[in-house]
């Protein structure tokens, strides 16, 4: 209909690709941070090429559904925007003592004001860049991290709104499993954003010193 | 506490809104807000790190790889077919199912020796006769056989160290040359130097002449060396071991009789992550040499012997237990053990697969030899089989269709072999 207008090779990105790819991202995340942290033998993990680069992704069949069941609900809500948080816990097997947590804020990114010109939409290439970084940091975490010698476990907390659609079977509500304010160390990672979403990360550890 | 807040939350209209979001503020739990996780604990990883390292080097052998999709069991290219049944069929009881060993030699003269067991046979290829050659000391075996380059002689290595000399045709023993230590699991001839590969890992230079025989002696594995093979000008000699190691030695033997004189590697591989076995010097370039790697390295190097640089490489799916190169064809023969059991033919240099026979034998197909006509392959396994196949089908270029089969007819009329089970033994 718009003759003169040249067809855009890409379109603007939509809510429902960037839940998409904040899902990956949060995929890819945590299994970087399950290899890293040594949460599961570095056997069950091998090399894949992604955003330009390789990450180590878990190969052993029932945590690979178990993720994706849980990114399945993710997307669901990330697309109802009603996640506002999502995080890593690395808990002690034995004692049940969180150890690490890592937490990714989602913000919705606020559309600017309807008088003025809508941004041009960001590069995929700009967001892959921003997504190899944080995940580039979360491999370097490692250096100050506090060496776990110990079995953990970990799990899956997602902060929704109370609006949120449960599913009443499979999602229960839980402690925070937070670590004691006085005894936590936080740093925060990069972000990237999609034009939709932005992810903050951040990484809080329990450090007695 | 969320469940306290919970609680709060539930209540805000029975207390004061302000209080609660104070309350809330000062807890770091914001209100209208959930914290949920999935029902179910994460998996606990089903890998077992026990003996995992053990496990990764037995994988391969577990990993058969998917069925060939013919019925035959075999592939071939569309452009390429080689006959996937074997031409003929040689009982050989008694052939010893040892990777390490050498038990199959074809001379120029068309003369085919075989060990099994404690003794060596002869298998005449034009008539089809077989004669026992020689006999291992009591309680000892064959380890290894190699003809001399003009087939007059056979070289004979035993399990207890000793290395025989035969004279074909009169099928008599010339000399034992004793002196190893351990199994001579490897031969191999130039000229009149009889080179032989022991279970120390050394390797010895015989001169077959000398009453002093031992001319040279090459250290430089410290597993049994398993593979050797001289380059047809003699100028290099290649050699691998159960250490990993591939070698290649100068061939040049220095003065004939300096008793204890030692040669050292020209350049040492370690890219092979199992024993080498499967050498092979390229006949149509000469710098080329082939090497291949046991059960839980299975990868094929091809090497430029001059450079010593690594020129392809390529992953099989089971151990190499022997290469031929095509004195025809820039082609490569290899021999694989379990799982699969088969022959894999690759192109040179693409290292693509031309062809591939599945089990081509009942167990591992641990031994081969190539016809001098450069047409057919002989292949030994565990199974006590020979089997012969034509790999490489010498034919003259452009001849039509119809002429074609005949001159198929024809090669196989006065070809290597004739159609027929034979007992060998």
């Amino acid at each position: 209909m718009a003759g003169t207008k040249q067809a855009p090779t890409r379109q603007a990105i939509t809510l429902k690709g960037s839940t998409n790819l904040v899902t990956e991202f949060f995929k890819y995340a945590v299994n970087t941070i399950l290899f890293q942290r040594g949460v599961y033998p570095s056997d069950d993990f091998h090399m894949v090429k992604k955003y330009g680069q390789t990450v180590l992704v878990t190969q052993d069949l029932a945590l690979e559904n178990y993720l994706d069941r849980i990114l399945k609900q993710v997307n669901k809500w990330l697309l109802t925007g009603s996640v506002t948080q999502l995080v890593l816990a690395v808990i002690s097997k034995d004692s049940r003592i969180p150890l690490e947590r890592w937490v990714f804020d989602v913000n919705l990114v606020e559309q600017p004001a309807e008088s003025s010109e809508p941004a041009p939409p960001k590069p995929e290439s700009e967001i892959q860049a921003e997504i190899r970084y944080i995940l580039k940091q979360i491999v370097s975490t490692v250096t100050f991290l506090p060496i776990i010698d110990e079995p953990t476990v970990f799990n899956i907390l997602a902060y929704t709104s109370e609006s949120a659609d449960v599913p009443a079977d499979e999602w229960v509500d839980t402690d925070p499993l937070a670590i004691e304010a006085g005894k936590s160390q936080q740093v925060k990672l990069r972000s990237f954003s999609t034009d939709v979403h932005r992810i903050e990360a951040m990484v809080a550890y329990r450090y007695e010193g | 506490m969320t469940a306290a807040l919970d609680m709060l939350s539930l209540s805000t209209n029975s207390s004061s809104p302000g209080h609660t979001a104070r309350l809330a503020q000062a807890a770091g739990v914001p209100l209208n807000r959930r914290v949920l996780s999935y029902h179910e604990a994460p998996p606990t990883s089903s890998s077992d790190p026990t003996l995992a390292l053990q496990r990764e080097f037995a994988r391969p052998l577990y990993a058969r790889p998917s069925a060939l999709p013919s019925s035959t069991g075999a592939v071939t290219n569309k452009s390429r077919k080689i006959p996937t049944q074997p031409e003929r069929v040689l009982d050989a009881p008694g052939m010893v199912d040892d990777f390490y060993l050498n038990l199959i030699t074809w001379s120029c003269q068309n003369v085919l020796a075989v060990a099994l067991a404690e003794s060596t046979y002869i298998w005449r290829a034009e008539t089809g006769t077989v004669s026992r050659v020689g006999e291992a000391p009591e309680g000892s075996y064959v380890s290894s056989v190699d003809f001399s380059n003009d087939g007059a002689y056979l070289g004979i290595g035993i399990g207890t160290g000793e290395v025989e000399l035969w004279d074909v045709e009169a099928a008599q023993k010339l000399r034992t040359m004793s002196g190893h230590q351990g199994q001579i699991a490897a031969l191999s001839w130039h000229q009149h130097i009889l080179s032989s590969a022991c279970g120390d890992g050394s390797i010895w230079h015989h001169d077959v002449r000398m009453p002093r025989h031992k001319v040279m002696e090459l250290l430089g594995h410290t597993g049994e060396v398993c593979g050797l093979k001289w380059r047809e000008d003699g100028e290099l000699l290649a050699s691998g071991g159960n250490d990993n190691v591939v070698n290649v030695w100068d061939g040049r033997v220095g003065d004939v009789g300096t008793e204890g004189a030692r040669g050292t590697a020209k350049w040492t591989k370690r890219n092979h992550t199992a024993a080498v076995k499967a050498i092979a010097w390229c006949p149509w370039q000469p710098s080329l040499l082939a090497s291949g790697g046991g059960s839980n390295d299975a990868t094929m190097h091809i090497w430029n012997t001059t450079t010593g640089a690594r020129l392809h490489s390529l992953r099989t799916p089971s151990q190499i237990t022997s290469l031929l190169f095509s004195p025809h064809r820039k082609e490569i023969l290899s021999t694989h053990g379990y799982p699969t059991n088969s022959l894999m033919l690759h192109a040179y240099p693409s290292m693509e697969r031309i062809a591939e026979i599945r089990d081509a034998h009942d167990s591992r197909v641990l031994f081969s030899a190539l016809a001098p006509a450069g047409d057919v392959v002989v292949t030994g396994a565990g199974d006590e089989n020979l089997k012969f196949w034509r790999v490489w089908e010498v034919e003259k270029s452009k001849v039509g269709k119809k002429k074609a089969v005949g001159e198929v007819k024809e090669g196989r009329a006065n070809s290597t072999t004739r159609e027929g089970i034979l007992s060998i033994r």
